[in-house]
């Protein structure tokens, strides 16, 4: 079997649900006969026609909106934004409305549309084109907020998305778009959702990352078992609803935690996943959660991204915080 | 200075659609459906809206329910437009909708529930694939275009039966990105969705003028390649005829239209406004003897198809109907707390089973506290 890359495994996955489900349909700007601009829906509409992959006007409120009638009326539409960072026009119909439907009729319309995104820095893009915002998403409820981090679970997961009765905001990180190849099987099976998966067993300390930022994670657990220290790392994969329990219990083998994420520090998800740490396993703890993000500054121009992202040696200090804690040594 | 030569590439006309004007009278042969009795079934639609507005005002007043908005002087709207429609078309409102709501088949009960913060008076039984009242301005025309684009993808892939989105929106929702977006989609897909827009002149305080320098609301459907029509909006014959032929057409594969109805609010914009605050008196005064219920009656009456009996016994008949819908409104067992959690995703995820179960404990503890 051949390997695939992440975007081409999101293509896959949509090929799939397309000659599985009539139902549903592709649309965005340039996702026709170019294919998207990741080429996430190449040759899809070659294959399935320009009425269920179809290009739309360029206006992201339109495409957000419109994707909440074609959902309500039972259709299982797959919006695509061209990047994260231009999906803001579309925050009305995504919050107000596809949030919402289900729970405003009381259960007699449900909005089961899928929002996808490529999101995160890292590849040298102009302005507003690195964003990660997810926080916005994931604080908002009635939605689900969908982060792959493979090829593999870049299919199962949406997989799992387009199929679940629910609006998903599907963020891809570009970064990683092509940087692995994995062999995934196109047999239709999903992943689960809301569901954390561990990356990484360890007993030392738990590293929660998610998307792009996983990679310098896992290089990280890797320069960390050199030295003796076995990392764990989770991939939470869903980040609302959060699985925090898998979370808890690797809290429970290694009594320390560090949260890595792209996004900015201030009300990130970093902030929500310590804060339950401290409400549920307070008493699990040796050191204090450590955060490793973006700045609280706008994404700078891509001179400056490295300084932006998080790194292997941002992680590595704060993990040697967390294992020194208290500094110094005994308590 | 030099004048350059210009060659017209395009002209456009608006047209206006009337069939009774302010006094009443014929301005034209009216159309073959408009036969006596359906005339005499919109008017009792008509003033039946006016009586549930007038009605939930009064709740409003007296604490019973949350803010209103009447549709005073309105009624030809909804009730054309609800009227134009197949049972199975599907209506994307605004939340100034009693009398389209009315003419679906949305029972008076789940009208006063939904302005009474009852969310389960969005679970219209007799509508059932119809939108909900729609509360931000004008994100329901990109939800009818999306409809109507689910509708036409249904007959074209699933070989079901034609059908139709209708939406409705204000004159200030014409202002925002969505109409324009919804139209321009709608124009290039040509989508079977039909947008109708209530000109009632005001949007809170911001007047008509002051909302757009364009001379009518119909001639944006111009930009997006559609038809667009203007009609008297408290002329009931007009706007429905102008809908159902939108209707007929889009149903056809011929496309989208907008209609602009013509209108003037009589009332408050909502129970929480004070019109009297910007609304010229005189202007109101002059609208008040254009409203469509005095229209249509006078008509009626003079072709002999009305008289003060046939009024009495609507009346009385009405007044039942609405006594009837105030007891069940009032008799409505309260809904559940944890219904919140209830409808939020098709199947609770884990991560809210803590919240869930705090708030049924909370309750249960309360209860006993208060038995
Ligand atoms: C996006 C948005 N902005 C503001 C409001 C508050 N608001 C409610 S009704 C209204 C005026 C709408 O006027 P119009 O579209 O003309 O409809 P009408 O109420 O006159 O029928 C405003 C500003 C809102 N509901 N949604």
């Amino acid at each position: 079997m051949a390997e695939i890359t992440l975007v081409e495994a999101v293509n896959q996955a949509l090929a799939h649900e397309l000659a599985a489900d009539p139902r549903v349909i592709l649309f965005g700007q340039d996702i026709g006969a170019n294919g998207g601009v990741f080429r996430a829906t190449d040759g899809l509409q070659k294959r399935f026609g320009d009425e269920r992959v179809r290009d739309t006007p360029l206006a992201e409120n339109m495409i957000a909106g419109i994707a909440v009638g074609m959902a309500v009326q039972g259709l299982r539409p797959v919006a695509e934004f061209q990047f994260m960072g231009f999906i803001y026009p579309g925050l009305d119909h995504i919050l107000s409305h596809a949030a919402r439907y289900r729970n405003r009729t009381r259960g007699r319309l449900s909005c089961p549309v899928v929002y996808r995104a490529p999101y995160g820095g890292g590849i040298h893009a102009p302005e507003h084109h690195s964003e990660n915002t997810e926080a916005i998403f994931a604080h908002i409820p009635g939605l689900r907020v969908v982060v792959p981090s493979s090829p593999a679970r870049a299919y199962g997961l949406l997989l799992a998305a387009i199929r679940d009765p629910d609006p998903v905001v599907f963020l891809e990180p570009k970064r990683i778009y092509r940087a692995v190849r994995q062999e995934v099987p196109d047999g239709g099976e999903a992943l689960p959702l809301d569901r954390c998966f561990r990356l990484r067993d360890g007993s030392d300390v738990t590293l929660v990352a998610w998307g792009a930022a996983l990679k310098e994670t896992l290089e990280a657990a890797e320069a960390l078992s050199a030295e003796g220290i076995e990392a764990e790392v989770i991939d939470p994969a869903t980040l609302k609803p959060l699985d925090i329990h898998t979370i808890i219990d690797s809290l429970e083998k290694t009594g320390r935690c560090v949260v890595i994420h792209e996004a900015a520090r201030f009300a990130g998800l970093g902030a929500e996943i310590t804060a339950q740490i401290n409400e549920y396993a307070f008493d699990l703890l040796k050191a204090p959660v450590q955060r490793v993000t973006g700045y609280d500054t706008v994404m700078p121009y891509y001179r400056l991204e490295d300084c932006y992202l998080p790194d292997g040696e941002r992680i590595l200090a704060a993990v040697r915080k967390t294992l020194d804690y208290p500094a110094g040594g005994d308590r | 200075m030099h004048k350059p030569r210009l060659h017209p590439v395009a002209s456009f006309d608006i047209n206006f659609l009337q069939y009774l004007d302010e006094r009443g009278q014929a301005t034209q042969a009216l159309p073959d459906s408009a036969t006596p009795d359906l005339l005499q079934s919109l008017y009792r639609q008509m003033n039946l809206a006016r009586l549930v507005d007038q009605r939930a005002v009064q709740l409003q007043r007296t604490g019973r329910l949350g803010t209103y908005p009447s549709s005073l002087g309105q009624e030809a709207i909804g009730v054309g437009v609800g009227s134009a429609m197949q049972a199975d078309d599907v209506y994307c409102p605004y939340y100034r909708e009693t009398g389209a709501l009315l003419e679906r088949g949305v029972e008076i009960e789940e009208i006063l529930a939904i302005w009474g913060g009852d969310e389960r008076g969005q679970d219209y039984q007799h509508a059932p694939e119809d939108l909900p009242l729609c509360v931000p301005i004008a994100t329901q025309l990109l939800h009818a275009a999306g409809v109507a684009f689910a509708l036409q993808y249904k007959q074209r892939q699933m070989g079901e039966s034609a059908r139709v989105a209708v939406t409705c929106a204000g004159d200030g929702a014409t202002s925002k990105g969505d109409f324009y977006e919804a139209l321009n989609l709608a124009g290039v897909w040509k989508l079977p969705v039909v947008f109708v827009i209530n000109n009632n002149q005001w949007a809170i305080s911001v007047s008509r003028g002051a909302q757009s320098a364009s001379r009518t609301i119909a001639q944006k459907a111009i930009a997006a390649g559609i038809q667009g029509l203007q009609v008297d909006g408290n002329d009931v014959i007009a706007v429905r005829t102008a809908v159902a032929d939108a209707i007929e057409l889009a149903r056809g594969g011929e496309g989208p239209a907008l209609i602009e109805a013509v209108t003037y609010r009589l009332c408050d914009h909502t129970t929480a406004d004070d019109a009297s605050r910007y609304c010229p008196p005189e202007q109101l005064e002059q609208a008040r003897t254009r409203e469509p219920l005095l229209r249509l009656g006078t008509y009626l009456r003079e072709q002999g198809f009305w008289d003060d009996g046939a009024e009495s016994e609507m009346q009385r008949e009405q007044a039942e109907v609405m006594e009837r819908a105030l007891q069940a409104y009032h008799a409505r067992p309260a809904e559940s707390p944890t219904a919140m959690f209830d409808h939020l995703y098709g199947t609770l995820p884990e991560a809210f089973l803590e919240q869930y179960e705090e708030l049924q404990y909370l309750r249960a503890r309360d209860r006993q506290e208060s038995g």
